[in-house]
């Protein structure tokens, strides 16, 4: 990603939260107008959170095909970031609920599949954690977000029928009555989030090609020769 | 010889000898029965009387209970061959799809068998109520099946990495969720409902879907996971 | 009949630790080989590796019936491996072994047949008795039975005589030397004695 590109991202992103404050109407019909505004900022981290997911196991398969360590980093920096965007989509989700019901949990199907994601990249880094060898790691970790992505396409797909039963009524805001603007604000919001996240990204894989290199030359500078070779005959 | 039949035939050739190996040992079943009839009293020392809590909190514990029994030994088939460092013989003479085919079998078996000593122990002495008893059966066989597709493969997974114990119930609850919602849903059914049938029957297909999700997805995985 | 292991360019790297480097060999039947080198010079990884229990890094390793190449099924229908790492099911007994893996790979054994083979490494006596009992010897004469049961034309063997006394070492060299005369055995040793046990094929370095 070129420098303007940055630039163009940041402003972007900028002015969409200026026009979430001044040009966004307060949202009338919740219980506090001014506060829904959240709403633009809260569902793109969560439709962010599901993009790194579908990245993570996107990148787990490509690995298991190739073997190519960078697509393992590659998985492992969509994980990150999808658990940064999870924490952001239930920090921001939370707000708004503590506003709008007076709680901060309600046990939502949409809350709930969130969670389970923010539990899923828990598990896949305390696994990434319990293995030493690198290829090793890489391998077992694709093999359970593939594992865990069938699972969670599951889970929230079953998730309102059987939470449903639990709350009947349950109305996060109705798509119909949402104002065009909120609409485009949101979106708008969403294609810069999106770019962050592709940045962010870029400089994950960056970092970690920079510490391989780094222990590769320190493996090179401790043990000048240590590597064993095979005659053969 | 023929492909598809020779991994059946060993998946009935790891079976058999994983159970002669657990019936010598005891060490899967000894963990997971011991594990669910202490916590089954030790809930019914909490609830006592247990008439007054409600049947959907009775039947979500029953399948923590399961579930936390089950995470005890179900890592234990894929844990045994490593530890003992039997794998990598079973690896030359085996198949990876037969390896999984007979270890999810026997994990299938391991759930049965824990659910037949739970489930029975839990309704006698949580006083759980016993309105369907057939649809209940078919709950519980079903559930705990998917519960063992949901967990095998994951338990091949914790085999190969450190700190075994702790790591299983980690990885294997997100992918065992589902499952354990749709069951607990049922089981809430089976026992409440006056048209049990008609409320679970969706539940049930759902259960089945999930199992001819996972199981092929862990087939697909399985081989990366078992090969070095 | 004519089997052959083509290793070509293996290699292969832990994390950044380079094992083994650019190993090239043919292995044609019948005849038996030794691969050499002390101790952490990757020897049982490249025994493992042409096993295919191990994927190298760089390079690969070609089994090959007249010429053709074989399915990683058959592949493993061809190797016999006896290895440290690779243990037996001690709490079953000597017979019950044998019937898994007879199983395993589809062979319809019967249990008269199977003692007939304990019979000829002297376990006989002991087919009812867990593993567990077995000395050091005896599970090494059984791990050689269970490589052997699917009379495989490849036999692999990592370090077969450590630990073994004068006759267990002789019955050792005994079975290679079967083997060798119609199919291949690849020996991985730093023990003078087996050194001699074939033509040296491949030594590793520190």
């Amino acid at each position: 990603m070129n420098r303007t590109v940055q630039i163009l991202t940041g402003i972007w992103v900028a002015g969409v939260t200026v026009a979430a404050f001044l040009w966004l109407p307060p949202a009338e019909g919740f219980r506090s107008p001014e506060a829904a505004r959240i709403v633009v900022f809260h569902v793109p981290c969560a439709m962010l959170t599901f993009v790194a997911f579908l990245v993570n196991a996107v990148y787990s398969w490509k690995y298991l095909r190739s073997r190519d360590p960078l697509t393992d980093s590659k998985a492992n920096a969509a994980a990150e970031l999808g658990m940064l965007f999870a924490i952001l989509a239930t920090v921001t989700g939370s707000l708004f609920a503590m506003e709008q019901w007076g709680s901060a949990w309600n046990w939502d199907p949409r809350e709930t599949s969130i969670v389970m994601l923010m539990l899923v990249y828990a598990a896949y880094f305390v696994l990434r954690g319990a293995v030493e060898e690198k290829s090793k790691r890489a391998r077992l970790s694709a093999a359970y977000a593939l594992l865990a992505f069938p699972a969670m396409v599951f889970l929230i797909w079953i998730l309102p029928r059987i939470v449903e039963s639990l709350h009947p009524t349950n109305t996060l805001f109705s798509r119909s009555g949402l104002d065009p603007k909120y609409r485009i604000t949101l979106w708008s919001f969403f294609a810069g989030l999106l770019a962050v996240f592709v940045w962010m990204f870029r400089l994950r894989l960056r970092v970690e090609i920079a510490e391989a290199r780094l222990r590769r030359q320190h493996r090179r500078d401790t043990m000048p020769e240590a590597t064993p070779a095979g005659e053969t005959r | 010889m023929n492909r598809s039949s020779s991994w059946a035939h060993e998946a009935i050739a790891v079976f058999a000898k994983d159970w002669l190996l657990e019936l010598r040992t005891r060490v899967a079943l000894g963990a997971v029965v011991l594990f669910a009839v202490t916590s089954v009293v030790a809930s019914g020392f909490a609830l006592a009387p247990p008439s007054g809590v409600p049947a959907e909190v009775k039947a979500a514990l029953l399948w923590v209970v399961i579930f936390f029994a089950a995470v005890a030994g179900l890592s234990r088939v894929f844990v045994v061959e490593e530890e003992t460092r039997t794998a990598d013989a079973l690896r030359l003479a085996v198949s990876s799809t037969g390896v999984f085919a007979g270890k999810l079998a026997f994990n299938a078996v391991l759930m049965w068998t824990l659910c037949a000593i739970t489930v029975p122990l839990y309704l006698l002495l949580l006083e759980a109520p016993l309105r369907n008893a057939s649809l209940l059966v078919i709950v519980v066989l079903l559930g705990s099946t998917a519960l063992a597709c949901a967990t095998t493969a994951v338990g091949a997974i914790v085999a190969k990495a450190t700190m075994r114990g702790a790591l299983f119930g980690v990885l294997s609850f997100p992918v065992a969720l589902p499952p354990l919602l749709v069951v607990i849903h049922a089981t809430k059914a089976a026992w409440l409902s006056d048209n049990a049938w008609r409320v679970a029957a969706g539940d049930l297909q759902v259960l089945s879907g999930f199992m001819l999700v996972i199981v092929p997805a862990s087939v697909l995985v399985f081989e990366h996971i078992w090969s070095e | 009949m004519k089997w052959q292991i083509v290793l070509r360019r293996v290699g292969k790297v832990f994390d950044e630790r380079t094992v083994l480097r650019d190993i090239s060999a043919t292995i044609t039947a019948p005849g038996a080989w030794v691969i050499s080198g002390p101790n952490g010079s990757g020897k049982s990884t490249l025994l493992r590796i042409i096993a295919g229990l191990l994927t190298p890094t760089e390079g690969e390793v070609l089994y090959l019936y007249n010429g053709e190449r074989l399915t990683a099924r058959q592949q493993r229908q061809a190797v016999g491996m006896v290895a440290p790492d690779m243990a037996l099911y001690r709490p079953l007994t000597a017979l019950e072994n044998l019937r898994f893996f007879a199983r395993a790979r589809g062979l319809s054994l019967r249990d008269s047949e199977l003692l007939e083979w304990l019979e000829k490494v002297q376990l006989r006596p002991r087919a009812h008795d867990p593993v567990a009992t077995f000395s050091t010897g005896m599970v090494q004469r059984l791990k050689l039975l269970t490589a052997l049961l699917h009379r495989p034309p490849v036999l692999l063997l990592d370090e077969p005589g450590s630990n073994l006394d004068e006759a267990g070492a002789r019955f050792i060299y005994q079975t290679v030397k079967e083997h060798a005369g119609h199919g291949i055995v690849v020996i991985a040793t730093n023990d003078t004695r087996e050194l001699g046990y074939g033509e040296p094929l491949i030594q590793l370095g520190a």
